[in-house]
């Protein structure tokens, strides 16, 4: 594990409480952060969203996409709270999960700020709605 | 043609640019072979035997003389004065560098063509009918629909790590030239009531497990296309297994759960996203529609003077009924006799460029049998255009006959090869010229694959062969009874394997049963599935 703090693009203030796995948490009414790995169904926290303020997404190989769909997930459910992919998180996955609903990412290896900052910004459009702010072409070229 | 706006040619550009650094960043030792294999992967650049291919979309087999010139020239300069068509309806070349990659990309990028997610486990290019827009049985162009699904699929971010590669194809006719029911996602665009929608089949795919997609979804809004397919691939990222590459396509999914299960999944998780506003608009899908008017056809209708009887030949072998009368649509063989099935050269691809521009409203189509199509050519033209054709090699009257194989590259040049593909059909197809069979024989369809991956389909072959490592010699299993087509089946293997002579036998062998066999008008498919394997099996093993 590194020793950087997690990169987060977020202004309010991080929620240090360490993660309880989902079946702890289900057990467990006061965890307010939880890690939810890629086996498991991201849905059944849905109905204790509000009182999250973490959620850890684990990404034992980048490889693993199921990651994205349970931030989507998430996102879609109305949850506002920190959202941390953590794992096999590389740069140039950083982009699309960040559209994803990611806002924090905890990486084994560590990031070099630049090549985030340049991942990040590399693509001026998006095509497709997903769980950012970002309006597609297809709206732009209706507007 | 559909044309790039600023915004498609930003995304393209942008494309470039990070590919460009990523390869940086491999050279300079800042990315390892593992993590870029799956970046260089989503920009269609594989590693061979000898060398890099690079594969390049031809988004639904469609494109125009001025990208052909430029595939022309990318033959010419990065690789060996050729390029190989594909059963995907790409381009690949097969002697790249790695330091030419960004300059290649950025060479298409100028004529609006580029090589995002050719390979690599997400959504693929999406294939279609090569006769889209000019067959006469179609209810509507279907290339509009596979625009609107390129453009949302592209750099899509919750499907770019699928656990398998995804194919979608996309049809508007019930006469199926794209084995659309064997892609991962087959779209057929019906009418309903005087209202246009599509069909749904998910869950097909060749390789290892070949399956037939199941309808899962009759009639999807054409205003819910987009959130549909969304609902379709999210339940496979979510579901589809991850443990085992070769149980990974959305095939085994659909096949494990059922398709009742599937369909109930995605019809939950579609019903939540239509509240989460994925669809574009209509008018975007009108937008798009516009890029694809009718061509200004000639309204004459004249027939080609036949005298000629080599013209003859080729006139009734490899034209194709158009909607409009007075055109037809020509097939431009790339499997001269003993040729490689699919490869053109540069100067090819140049010839092919001027006949498109000048007989066909600049239009050219690549067809998943690896031939080319000059979608609209007027029939007064077509004497012309077939003398040009022979003269560039490219004349050969041999469309959906034995000549005209498809063959994966096979190992030749694939790293996961049991056995060559390539010589194997160059004996077959000089074999069948010489006794000069072939015209007897009529449709039939030969495919060959190097290996169990299919990318060959002699799954679909009405022969196939596929090639497999035997003691530590290549031996071709026989296959028979198989259909791409709209009635779809997979081939059954004849029986033990044959040398790389004895295959070549072996389907003259199976050629003479269907002649000895056959009932006026039967095609060899047809004589096959009336007999059985049986008499087929009699014939090659006792
Ligand atoms: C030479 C490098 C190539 C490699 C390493 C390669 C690899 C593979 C693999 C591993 C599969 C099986 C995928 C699976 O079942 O999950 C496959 C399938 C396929 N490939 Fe290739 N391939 C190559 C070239 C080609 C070419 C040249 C074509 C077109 C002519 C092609 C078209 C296909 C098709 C149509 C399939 C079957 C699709 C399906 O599984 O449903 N491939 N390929
Ligand atoms: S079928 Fe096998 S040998 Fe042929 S190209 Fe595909 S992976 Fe290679």
């Amino acid at each position: 594990m590194t020793e950087q703090a997690p990169l987060r693009l977020r202004e309010d203030e991080a929620c240090m409480e360490p993660a309880v796995t989902l079946e702890a948490f289900a057990g467990q009414t006061n965890a307010v952060a939880v890690r939810i790995e890629p086996g498991e169904d991201t849905r059944e926290l849905l109905p204790h969203l509000d009182r999250l303020r973490r959620i850890d997404i684990a990404f034992p190989a980048f490889t693993d996409g199921r990651g994205y769909s349970a931030a989507r997930i998430l996102r879609e459910a109305g949850f506002a709270g920190e959202l941390r992919a953590v794992g096999d998180v590389l740069v140039d996955q950083i982009a699309y999960m960040r559209r994803c609903g990611f806002d924090a990412f905890d990486p084994d290896a560590p990031l070099d700020p630049k090549d985030v900052e340049a991942a990040l910004n590399r693509f001026p459009q998006v095509y497709q709605s997903a769980a950012d702010a970002s309006t597609p072409i297809w709206s732009l070229r209706h507007q | 043609m559909y044309a790039y706006d600023q915004y498609d040619q930003a995304m393209v550009d942008a494309r470039v640019a990070e590919f460009r650094d990523q390869c940086e960043r491999r050279l300079a030792g800042k990315l390892t072979e593992d993590q870029f294999k799956p970046l260089r992967l989503m920009n269609g650049l594989y590693l061979q035997l000898h060398a890099y291919m690079l594969r390049v979309a031809i988004p639904y087999g469609t494109l125009n003389g001025g990208q052909m010139r430029v595939l022309a020239d990318i033959a010419e300069k990065y690789d060996r004065g050729y390029g190989h068509f594909t059963t995907r309806q790409n381009i690949q070349y097969n002697w790249i560098k790695l330091e030419d990659a960004g300059d290649i990309l950025a060479d298409l990028a100028k004529v609006e063509m580029h090589a995002i997610q050719t390979s690599g486990n997400c959504i693929r290019n999406i294939s279609s009918d090569h006769f889209a827009g000019a067959a006469a049985d179609e209810v509507a162009d279907p290339r509009p629909y596979a625009e609107l699904l390129r453009q949302w699929s592209s750099f899509h971010p919750e499907f770019s790590y699928l656990p398998r590669k995804f194919k979608i194809c996309v049809i508007a006719s019930e006469n199926d030239r794209a084995a659309m029911r064997l892609h991962d996602i087959g779209i057929r665009i019906v009418e309903r009531d005087g209202e246009l929608g599509a069909q749904f089949y998910v869950g097909g795919g060749m390789g290892r497990t070949p399956m037939i997609a199941p309808l899962i979804r009759d009639f999807v809004p054409l205003d819910q296309l987009v959130t549909y397919s969304e609902a379709c691939l999210r339940v496979y990222n979510r579901y589809g297994r991850r443990d085992n590459k070769y149980k990974a396509r959305i095939k085994i999914l659909v096949h494990e759960l059922g398709a009742e299960e599937y369909t109930r999944q995605v019809e939950e998780e579609f019903a939540h996203l239509l509240d989460q506003g994925v669809e574009p608009p209509l008018a975007e899908l009108e937008r798009i529609k516009g890029f694809f008017p009718d061509p200004a056809f000639d309204a004459a209708d004249a027939e080609p003077d036949r005298s000629d009887p080599d013209f003859a030949v080729w006139l009734d072998h490899n034209t194709h009924a158009h909607k409009m009368p007075g055109h037809v649509s020509a097939i431009v063989s790339l499997k001269p006799v003993g040729g490689i099935p699919g490869d053109a050269t540069d100067a090819q691809m140049r010839v092919l460029a001027d006949l498109a521009e000048k007989y066909s409203f600049d239009e050219l189509r690549i067809m998943h049998t690896q031939n080319v199509v000059l979608p609209h050519v007027s029939k007064a033209d077509l004497y012309a255009l077939w003398q040009a054709l022979n003269e560039a090699g490219m004349g050969t009257p041999n469309a959906d006959l034995m000549g005209d194989i498809i063959a994966c590259p096979g190992l030749d040049y694939c790293s996961l090869a049991n056995a060559r593909s390539i010589p194997i059909a160059q004996r077959i197809s000089e074999r069948f010229a010489a006794k000069g069979k072939e015209a007897a024989l009529g449709e039939l369809k030969l495919k060959i694959s190097g290996c169990i991956n299919a990318c060959g389909h002699h799954h679909a072959g009405h022969i196939g062969i596929l090639g497999v490592d035997r003691k530590g010699t290549e031996n071709y299993q026989l296959l028979l009874g198989g259909s791409e087509a709209e009635d779809t089946s997979l081939a059954k293997i004849t029986g033990p394997g044959f040398d790389e002579h004895g295959i070549v036998d072996a389907v003259e062998t199976a050629a003479d049963v269907y002649l000895r066999e056959r009932t006026e008008g039967e095609r060899f498919l047809d004589t096959y599935r009336r007999i059985g394997m049986a008499p087929f099996k009699e014939a090659l093993y006792d």
